[in-house]
């Protein structure tokens, strides 16, 4: 049932493809229109007689609708309010919804009334390279100027909030993905369907059918789109294809690897609840079939930018589409028949149409059907210029060959002027997967050259230059079927279509119309960039021949659209001014995306936390109930420390040092990498990858291991435990367990295959909790069972099996904190339970919990390194571990170590500081100099490595690399810390301040 | 995506993989001279067009492959274990090429 909208002086009473019993209210720049279910945001305004829609990017001009589809470089609007405002949409892909806001841009105060036109006076210096030129003058002047400059220029403004919808990624293989729903693109799912191929097809509008959207012709005796309806109505019925609207294919990557981006709810005022508003699809697809068509080459001529002036096939589809009166009287300026469809669309709608086109009467059929409806033609003859201020008035018309005008010039009245300029094939996507773009001077366009294409491709249609409806449609079908032949399918039968292809006289080449006397010389070649025939004349005279230069000094070819109406008109300029043939320009490589993709598809579902996966512990919910504060570690989530009331992370931390050194703690260390090493060439293989020797490690017995690079340098370190004749438990650093488990096993299959091992990781199986302090002991005796605690029973490196209750545990008698420590491992689901049954039994001592922090401040005090001093520059010796690389076998990095820059004996090595005034804070990264007030890179000795308050010294203390360290204990060095401007008087130190014996984890007696 | 056949486990993503380097240099001898295992750890040849490559199928079978690509265009040629010889593989598709 009709419902028909107030005020839409401009849609035709019938026809158009529009629902006209859907009303569609909207608001653009403050004012409510009405339009129809099925218009776009473009389309409607036209109805509603606005072709106002925009301003230009430098001169500020008045800028129109110029076409129906994502090559629009006028009518990009702000779309929506809010957190989903949304900049430099185009207003002919925007779905017309109930509701609707949309804005236009870079205008103010009004789009009609824009102060910024002043720009357009001042034109005649605001030609390519004027930002270059001007603004280099003086030296910091940019800076000033940036501010006024980046104020003036620029399109829309995108939200500072935070996108509130989702987005969510699709994976997808196929045989055969049909890029383009238009003829060709239905014709090859339809054969490659029929054949029982898996298919994706996809189109990036709302509904399949391309230019068959809007063509006058029959097939079958039906009018064109009922052939696509029914095509498509085929195709959606096959098992295997899957059919997606609304999708675009941006890019073709290796692999035949196709990006889609899938626009589920762009068309509603907000997605439904738990709907997506977009989808982003990758498709490994066997073959890709481009029927992407072709897109209309505009006309340049002066003042070719008026709103009103727009490609012929726009003209065409908002009559027939979309049912809109586009003016009261239309215009055509055409190079080729085609463009007279749009003549007889306009006449369809009642308009007087007049036809201005460079050639003698052609006599072909197009033109003679225009004449027989009543269209005026002026053969011989070129628009000079239009007028109008912001809608084009009147055409000037003069009799011309295209290049020289002569004769009186003729105005014509029309506020509508189509124009068409041939056809530019839509070759992005295979130009993406390395096709090249070669010249067809015939038809005067780039064709794809597919001999180098890096996927596996083939293209039907108008993008591959066949213009005829009835010649895409069999070309698409046998796409198809040669899709089929190649996977070994019955080929389908082949297809019959009834279709009146009228011969098209050939088309006339005008690369520009040249102003006339007295008029307005202003002719856009880029109107989204401002960039004019004169601007490419500049580039060239400066010597920005080569095209990807030209493209960067004028800006030609760049922002949303990419070039896709300028492209072409654009190098043939070039060419004209170099006097160059178009093949000798060459043209600039289309990269994707084909068109703009929203950054939140890209991201997905992984944002926030959802970037990356989280990896907590087995007992991280005992941390949390424990108010610990948490700190990232890579993925995984550790205990930071464990804040009582009134405490701060200073004050927890040093409670938490202080009472494990006085009694006992305990600190969850599950994060440590842990790798299964079994069989029975393990012995040998630890013997390789460490520079240490593990031959003579006894079966339950621990030892510290050094694991270098091929280059000597340290890699990783950890305690390995010999569990039985052929089994071994390796630990590694939380940081490097992934790397570390990959270089094994590139040492296992690659280096040594030889050799006899297996490697698993085990690092998530197990729970690993470290018991520190003198009352370590103590604890585990009254919880382990199974375990004899004696300092003989189990000595300082040893390992044993034992049990909390009925739960198998491992206890290894390792310490990284310096006091006396066990390290009880056991699986991973039994884990809480331990951990709260060791709690339990250190209650009578007060056992507390520590975090990392405190983990680390025992660790500084002891002189123990982690990847602060593995930073990837350090040898053994640099780290005071010069014993651990034998010299008696051979392993990953023994050879590379008796470089001589490596064995030089100035190189930075650890030792510990402490600032003489027992006060000040030492940066870690502080460069390590004599004299800090003259200090510079070349005068740096070392560097702070790591520090701490050291609540068992009761000062700060730090670790760090100094050159000739060991000899200079004793000495006072500066800690310069360039970024404050801070300087630390320090006394070098030995690296191991506590417990440098080591009795306290050897149990041994403190005054043997 | 480049897209990898594991000889192990068939075709899978790029992301599935590591990559672990130059296939072609081997470790030299203990008693090697300095000079080998300098070029063994630091030089590599880096021609246009084929190169045979270390991979490790990370997130799948964990397995270190071989796999002949061209790093010009990122076509992966042939991928094999490690005890398979590329190199002719190599040399035949360089002549194709050349042809």
């Amino acid at each position: 049932m009709s419902n028909p909208c107030p005020n839409n002086p401009y849609r035709l009473p019938t026809g158009g493809l529009i629902d006209r019993s859907q009303q569609r209210s909207f608001v653009f720049d403050g004012i409510r229109y009405c339009g129809y279910q099925g218009d776009t945001l473009a389309s409607a305004l036209l109805a509603n007689g606005v072709h106002l829609a925009g301003r230009s990017f430098k001169y500020h001009r008045p800028r129109g609708i110029y076409t129906d589809g994502p090559e629009e470089p006028n009518a990009l609007v702000e779309m929506r309010i809010g957190s989903r405002q949304e900049p430099n949409t185009r207003a002919t892909t925007v779905e017309l919804y109930d509701g609707l806001i949309a804005r236009s841009q870079n205008r103010f105060p009004s789009l009609s009334f824009d102060m910024m036109a002043v720009n357009q006076l001042a034109s005649p210096g605001l030609v390519a390279g004027f930002y270059y030129k001007t603004f280099m003058w003086p030296k910091k002047g940019w800076l000033f100027y940036e501010w006024f400059i980046r104020k003036a220029a620029g399109l829309g403004t995108p939200t500072l909030a935070a996108d509130p919808d989702l987005y969510e990624k699709a994976h997808a293989h196929c045989d055969v993905l049909v890029v383009g729903g238009g003829p060709a693109g239905l014709a090859a799912a339809l054969s490659a369907g029929r054949a029982g191929l898996r298919v994706i097809l996809c189109d990036e509008r709302a509904d399949f059918g391309g230019s068959l959207r809007y063509d006058e012709r029959m097939i079958d005796g039906r009018p064109a789109l009922d052939w696509a309806g029914k095509a498509l109505g085929e195709i959606s019925a096959m098992p295997d294809v899957t059919v997606l609207r609304r999708t675009t294919a941006y890019g073709v990557y290796d692999g035949n690897t196709v990006g889609l981006v899938e626009r589920v709810s762009d068309h509603v005022p907000t997605p439904a609840p738990f709907q997506v508003r977009q989808r982003m699809w990758t498709v490994r697809a066997q073959k890709i079939i481009l029927a992407t068509g072709a897109i209309e080459r505009p006309l340049v001529f002066p003042n070719n930018d008026k709103p009103g002036v727009m490609l012929a096939s726009a003209a065409r589809s908002y009559t027939r589409q979309y049912g809109v009166k586009l003016g009261e009287k239309g215009a055509v300026f055409t190079t080729n028949d085609d463009g007279y469809r749009a003549a007889l669309a306009m006449r369809e709608a009642d308009m007087p149409v007049t036809v201005i086109d460079p050639r003698p009467d052609t006599g072909s059929a197009i033109p003679d059907l225009a004449r027989k409806a009543g269209v005026e033609i002026l053969n011989g003859h070129v628009v000079t210029s239009v007028s109008g201020r912001l809608r084009v008035r009147e055409v000037v018309a003069m009799e011309s060959d295209g290049k020289t005008h002569k004769g009186t010039q003729k105005r014509i009245s029309a506020d509508v002027v189509a124009v068409s300029g041939g056809w530019t094939p839509t070759l992005h996507l295979a130009s993406h997967a390395g096709a090249k773009a070669v010249w067809d001077e015939e038809m005067s366009c780039f064709l794809p050259d597919l001999a180098k294409c890096r996927a596996d491709m083939s293209v039907a249609g108008s993008v591959n230059g066949t213009n005829t409806l009835s010649g895409a449609i069999q070309e698409g079908y046998e796409a198809g079927a040669i899709a089929a032949r190649s996977f070994g399918k019955t080929m389908p039968d082949p297809i019959a279509v009834d279709v009146v292809d009228p011969a098209e006289a050939p088309a006339q080449v005008v690369w520009r119309v040249k102003a006339a006397k007295g008029q307005p010389s202003k002719a856009f070649v880029d109107f989204q960039n401002d960039a004019t025939d004169k601007d490419i004349e500049i580039a060239n005279r400066e010597g920005f021949v080569s095209v990807e230069h030209m493209k960067r000094y004028t800006t030609l070819g760049m922002a949303t659209d990419q070039g896709k109406l300028s492209n072409v008109n654009g190098l043939a300029l070039l060419a004209e001014a170099r006097g160059a043939s178009i093949p000798e320009v060459g043209t600039t490589t289309f990269r994707p995306p084909y068109t703009p993709v929203a950054m939140g598809s890209f991201a997905g579902r992984h944002k926030g936390r959802a970037l990356k996966p989280t990896r907590r512990t087995p007992m991280h919910h005992w941390h949390e109930a424990e108010g610990a504060v948490f700190v990232e570690a890579g993925l995984w989530m550790r205990a930071q420390y464990y804040p009582r009331p009134g405490e701060d992370v200073h004050a927890s931390m040093r409670r938490e040092v202080r009472m494990t050194r006085a009694s006992v703690g305990m600190c969850d260390v599950s994060t440590l990498g842990k790798i299964d090493l079994q069989g029975p060439d393990a012995a040998e293989f630890l013997n390789k990858v460490y520079s240490n020797g593990f031959k003579t490690l006894q079966i339950g017995k621990a030892r510290y291991g050094l694991m270098l690079r091929e280059d000597g340098i340290v890699y990783d370190d950890g305690t390995t435990s010999r569990l039985g004749e052929n089994h071994y438990l390796i630990t590694t650093t939380t940081g490097h367990a992934v790397q570390v488990m990959s270089h094994l096993e590139y040492c296992a299959q690659v280096e040594f295959p030889d050799l006899n091992v297996q490697l698993t990781s085990v690092t998530d199986h197990w729970a690993a909790m470290s018991i520190a302090g003198p009352k370590s002991s103590d604890t585990l005796a009254a919880a382990i069972t199974g375990v004899d605690f004696s300092n003989e029973g189990l000595p300082f490196m040893g390992v044993v099996d034992g049990t909390v209750g009925d739960i198998p545990v491992r206890v290894f008698r390792i310490s990284f904190s310096g006091d006396l420590a066990y390290e009880v491992q056991t699986p991973a689901g039994y884990g809480l339970a331990v951990w709260e049954a060791l709690m339990a039994a250190g209650a009578p001592h007060d056992i507390t919990p520590y975090g990392t922090e405190a983990l680390n401040i025992m660790r500084i005090e002891k002189g123990f390194i982690t990847h602060s001093e593995i930073d990837g520059n350090r040898t053994p010796a640099d780290l005071g571990l010069g014993k651990m690389a034998s010299t008696k076998k051979s392993y990953i990095g023994h050879k590379l170590l008796s470089r001589e820059g490596i064995v030089a004996t100035d190189r930075p090595t650890l030792i510990g500081l402490r600032p003489v005034d027992g006060k000040a804070k030492i940066r870690a990264g502080a460069i390590l100099v004599k004299d800090p007030d003259t200090a510079k890179q070349a005068d740096m000795e070392g560097h702070v490595t790591s520090q701490c308050y050291s609540p068992t010294f009761g000062e700060p203390i730090a670790l760090a690399l100094l050159k000739n360290g060991p000899d200079r204990i004793g000495e006072t060095i500066w800690a310069h810390f360039p970024l404050y401007n801070s300087s630390v008087q320090c006394e070098v130190m030995p690296a191991i301040r506590f417990d440098p014996d080591g009795r306290k984890v050897k149990g041994e007696p403190e005054n043997a | 995506m480049i897209r990898i056949v594991c000889p192990h486990c068939g075709l899978r993503d790029q992301t599935e993989f590591l990559y672990g380097g130059d296939a072609t240099v081997s470790r030299p001898a203990d008693d090697a001279p300095l000079d080998a295992w300098n070029d063994y750890v630091y030089t590599r040849e880096n021609p246009r067009g084929l190169h045979i490559e270390l991979w490790q199928h990370t997130a799948g079978c964990r397995e270190w492959i071989k796999v002949l690509r061209d790093v010009t265009t990122h076509e992966i040629v042939a991928t094999g274990v490690m005890t398979d010889d590329l190199e002719k593989v190599r040399e035949k598709a360089q002549a194709e090429a050349g042809q």
